[in-house]
């Protein structure tokens, strides 16, 4: 039974590999998504807040489209249901999962910022409006880096479900040069017909994630004490 | 009226700063100006009075367009702010403003927000843009106060920092909506003495406030205003001491008479 879920020779048999290639994916993949869907996160909630309608619409159709859909579909869609049907293939080995998780992550981190925004004072802008900013400038320098402190927690709450979603990327197909950590410890449990690696794969991630959470909640502390 | 009545050098002779004419507002169903005109010559203090809803917090933000009058005109040294055509943000650097809750940027120290709107907007050098907010900040007694966060300070020093933000544009005129309202009143005096500075100092100010001793000190011209229109208007001694209105008096005998610096 413990030979079965820990054994220890498997177990140290997975590092350094797990952590200096399929660890490695993980982050460069989250990292790639994380700009890709803050960059569209943040356009889409200046339209989803923007006086012109259209920009209203779009920005409410893609968020309700990708936040409703579940995130395997979108993955497929752009990695396979689009080179073929428009005959355009994400660019980079990389370049199809990112952008994807990019577009999934987008809806829901549109939200967040739409939230942040909405939750700093209209007086704020009043007073920046008064001192003669443009609409553009009081929301760039007054309104944005005021709403970043108020999401900071949700948005974090966001980067570790995107963490753990690249694993989804599974879909794609696996290359030696893409795997991330799930994909790797599943065909090390193959491998070696033992689940240790799994729980390998469980301390990678969690060696991941609960020092960047705590970081955040360091940072936010810090912020907290300097308002 | 202060003895160096002169007009600004940059206006032209006997044109006014501020020309408000026949201006109305509705919210909604609810009309909260019904036809007000004002005109506010180079280096005037006019201190608006009346009691709560009577559309003077409303005029003033009209003023510089925070708020989109509904009909009416209003000319800022003679430009005409209503018109499509004109650059609202290039007039409201000519306008400063003080707010009831000195919407100070939390986000910022003391320096950051008197720097920030001189060097976006004005694009001034860093160096520069403080140079000018550490004078401003003298000006209004909190050199010492530069690289404090808004919240640290206490309300009076939060509406000097705000003062000082809105002078360091170099703002031909201000304006001040109840500034004071929101403080405790041990915290008032050092706020209208800041204010009345700045009178001395020639600077034309549209006061709205609640604060009669100031009016009396400090206006060359009272204006009483309810239900959204100006009901009367003069020097302080006449509008405060010996109005002509019988609802300038009713509100005069309800406020009692504050007396402040």
């Amino acid at each position: 039974m413990r030979e079965a879920f820990l054994d220890a020779d498997i177990f140290w048999d997975q590092f350094p590999d797990i952590v200096t290639r399929a660890a490695r994916n993980t982050l460069i993949f989250t990292a790639l998504a994380f700009a890709i869907g803050f960059g569209l996160a943040l356009v889409l909630a200046m339209m989803r807040l923007s006086p012109l309608r259209p920009y209203r619409w779009f920005a409410s159709v893609w968020i309700e489209v990708f936040r409703g859909l579940p995130a395997l579909i979108t993955i497929i869609a752009i990695g396979f249901a689009m080179p073929i049907a428009l005959d355009f293939r994400v660019p980079g080995i990389y370049g199809p999962g990112s952008v994807a998780l990019g577009i999934v992550y987008s809806a829901y981190m549109a939200e967040t910022i739409r939230a942040g925004v909405e939750a700093v004072p209209r007086a704020q802008v009043e007073a920046a409006r008064s001192l003669g900013m443009t609409a553009f400038r009081s929301m760039v320098s007054i309104v944005l880096p005021q709403a970043f402190r108020i999401i900071i927690p949700p948005l974090t709450n966001e980067l570790v479900a995107l963490i753990k979603d690249t694993s989804l990327l599974y879909v794609l197909g696996t290359t030696a040069a893409t795997i991330e950590i799930t994909q790797y410890s599943r065909k090390a449990m193959l491998d070696t017909f033992n689940i240790t690696p799994l729980v390998a794969a469980a301390v990678v991630y969690l060696a991941i994630t609960i020092p960047m959470t705590r970081a955040v909640g360091l940072l936010e502390r810090r912020n907290r004490r300097a308002r | 009226m202060p003895a160096d009545h002169v007009p600004a050098d940059h206006v032209p002779a006997g044109q006014p700063v501020i020309e408000v004419e026949d201006l109305r507002k509705q919210f909604g169903a609810l009309e909260v100006l019904r036809g007000v005109s004002l005109t506010v010559q180079p280096r005037e203090v006019v201190c608006i009075i009346g009691p709560s809803g009577s559309g003077k917090s409303t005029l003033l933000r009209c003023v510089n367009r925070l708020e989109e009058p509904t009909a009416g005109s209003i000319h800022i040294e003679g430009e005409d702010i209503l018109d499509p055509d004109c650059e609202i943000d290039l007039v409201r650097r000519k306008i400063g403003m003080v707010f009831q809750a000195f919407n100070l940027f939390p986000h910022l120290t003391v320096l950051g927000n008197c720097t920030i709107a001189q060097r976006k907007v004005l694009r001034r050098s860093r160096a520069d843009a403080e140079e000018q907010a550490r004078a401003m900040l003298a000006r209004v007694g909190l050199a010492d106060k530069v690289d404090e966060h808004p919240v640290r300070l206490s309300g009076g020093q939060q509406q000097r920092v705000a003062i000082a933000r809105a002078l360091c544009m170099g703002p031909d005129m201000m304006l001040f909506d109840e500034v004071t309202s929101a403080l405790d009143p041990e915290l008032v005096g050092e706020v209208l003495a800041s204010m009345r500075q700045l009178a001395e100092d020639g600077m034309t100010m549209l006061v709205v406030t609640h604060e009669m001793g100031f009016a009396r000190r400090v206006a060359d011209r009272v204006v009483f205003m309810d239900d959204g229109v100006i009901v009367e208007e003069g020097p302080p001694q006449q509008v405060l001491d010996a109005p002509r209105e019988a609802r300038t008096r009713r509100f005069l005998q309800q406020v009692g008479e504050r007396e402040s610096p």
